[in-house]
């Protein structure tokens, strides 16, 4: 799928993917929580 | 992370973000994201309204306190600011390309929530609507269009995919906003003041750095560039290979059918979004609490952000008119069954149903841009996206109007509270077949709308250019 990998790094890409997948992630933890109280 | 060399303009011009040798497409979905989750904090803006309604008297609202209708002014103009600045801004955000408008967005929503901050401490609302319902709406909308068309050119091959993820995104950011301005809040009231100016200032800060982050590492790919072992689709009529000028994309049918599908699908999943938690506990009384409403109106939430990723990677599998028949049918559907479920109270049957319809809500948004691209090509894609919004808006304004208008029409005619919507859903299933009618009459666009060479705008030709002489 990737085009030629020499100028970005994988390291580049974890940090990218991270820096905005971190924070949505632990909202969605938080919201689905929230959520299972539907079920209660 | 290389940019082109030689490139002459300022920092943020088109020709200094085009992509060098070795540079990753799946960079470009972080640094959508990065803008696209700051904006989305738009949906959690109501966590603000009851403290705002307290501000002078700080247990509760005293004389000279903002009223709930005055705050709920805020949201709407901040909604319609982000139709108009698309519609407005969308040729300039194309032709400057998108570190420029990431930028411009980013100073636009940090300066809006500052602006705020200073009509909070100054107790002035006007500051507020000016500051978060203007400038922050500008910024939603040149932020919203800003990477969708970077990303469709990144991802020739799956551009519903890579639109998906930058407008879940969008619908994700309020899962972040939301707790973290509640924590902000709770961090900087104390006994004698509401911390509603501090928190705004910090959003202001922390928003501004995520999304110039992004700007930093957007990047717009070569001319004529390609992935590894991609061959263009052949010999589809419904997706172009010709592109279309902006503004004669509005002279087109298929712009206005379009517009339409959207404005239709938009308003039966806004019209139910805004009334999930009523509409569930009156139509199963005693059953649905208001907590497991309020959990009811998450779990929506997560089906609206995970339908925006979801259905437009099944756009590129079955083609983006298709999807849209799955919205309307499989819409109309389940618009119809919802009465049932209440009938023979069926809770479980009405989350369902009302899941599937959220997730289609969704999207309805992240499979659009990839349909304007098969409509009206790469070139003025963002811009084309950014006057279709002005759909959203009008969807904005009809959807909970249906809702709530036919609500008290139903129960001031003695309908009972738990059949009250019944009439709503039916009509929402009415609007679904008009959109299927409206989708159906999408053909290809005709070629006397496509741009001819010599026509083409030189203003884009600068990422070419600059990758010649990387």
């Amino acid at each position: 799928m990737s085009n030629n990998q020499n100028g970005t790094t994988a390291l580049h890409l974890v940090l990218a993917w991270g820096f905005v997948g971190i924070p949505l992630v632990l909202g969605v933890l938080q919201t689905l929580i929230n959520a299972m109280k539907l079920f209660q | 992370m290389e940019t082109a060399s030689g490139g002459s303009g300022a920092w943020f011009d088109r020709s200094r973000t085009v992509a060098g040798p070795g540079f990753s497409r799946w960079m470009v979905p972080p640094a959508a994201l990065c803008v696209h989750l700051c904006i989305g904090q738009a949906y959690a803006f109501s966590v603000f309204n009851l403290p705002m309604t307290k501000l002078i008297g700080i247990h509760q609202s005293a004389p000279g306190d903002w009223k709930l209708t005055q705050l709920g002014w805020i949201f709407s103009l901040a909604i319609f600011f982000l139709g108009v600045s698309s519609a407005v801004f969308g040729r300039w955000v194309e032709e400057g390309g998108p570190r420029k408008a990431m930028f411009t967005a980013a100073c636009c929503w940090a300066g809006g929530f500052l602006i705020s901050a200073f009509g909070v401490s100054i107790h002035n609302l006007w500051l507020i609507y000016l500051g978060y319902g203007v400038i922050g709406g500008i910024a939603l909308g040149i932020g919203y269009i800003s990477p969708v068309s970077t990303l469709i050119k990144w991802f020739p091959d799956r551009p519903g995919m890579a639109t998906g993820m930058a407008i879940m995104g969008f619908g994700g950011g309020a899962f972040i906003a939301a707790p973290l301005s509640v924590w902000l809040m709770r961090k900087f009231t104390t006994a004698s003041h509401i911390g509603v100016m501090e928190t705004f200032v910090v959003l202001g800060i922390v928003y501004f750095i995520f999304m110039i982050v992004g700007s930093i590492i957007v990047r717009v790919p070569p001319a004529g560039w390609m992935p590894e072992g991609y061959v263009p689709p052949r010999q589809n009529k419904l997706i172009s290979k010709n592109d279309v000028y902006v503004y004669d994309a509005l002279k087109t049918p298929q712009f206005w059918l379009i517009w339409w599908v959207l404005c239709l699908n938009v308003t039966a999943g806004i019209g139910v979004l805004g009334q999930a938690s009523a509409m569930s506990q009156e139509m199963f009384p005693g059953v649905i609490t208001p907590v497991a409403a309020a959990g009811f109106v998450g779990l929506m939430s997560l089906f609206n952000m995970g339908g925006r990723f979801c259905w437009a990677t099944v756009s590129d599998y079955i083609g983006r008119k298709n999807t849209y028949f799955v919205f309307m049918v499989l819409g109309f559907v389940l618009y119809c069954t919802v009465p049932h479920a209440g009938a023979i109270g069926s809770v479980a049957l009405f989350v369902v149903c009302f899941l599937i319809i959220i997730s289609m809500y969704g999207g309805g948004f992240s499979t659009v841009p990839a349909y304007l691209r098969d409509m009206f090509g790469t070139r003025y894609v963002g811009a084309i996206h950014g006057l279709l919004l002005t759909a959203w808006s009008a969807a904005g304004i009809f959807g909970p109007v249906i809702v709530n208008y036919l609500r008290q029409y139903n129960l001031a005619h003695g309908v009972p509270k738990a059949q009250a919507y019944n009439n709503t859903m039916y009509i929402m299933a009415g609007l679904l077949v008009i959109g299927f009618i409206c989708n159906l009459l999408v053909k290809a666009v005709h070629e006397k709308y496509h741009m001819k060479p010599e026509a083409d705008e030189p203003a884009l030709d600068v990422a070419g250019e600059a990758a010649a002489r990387a």
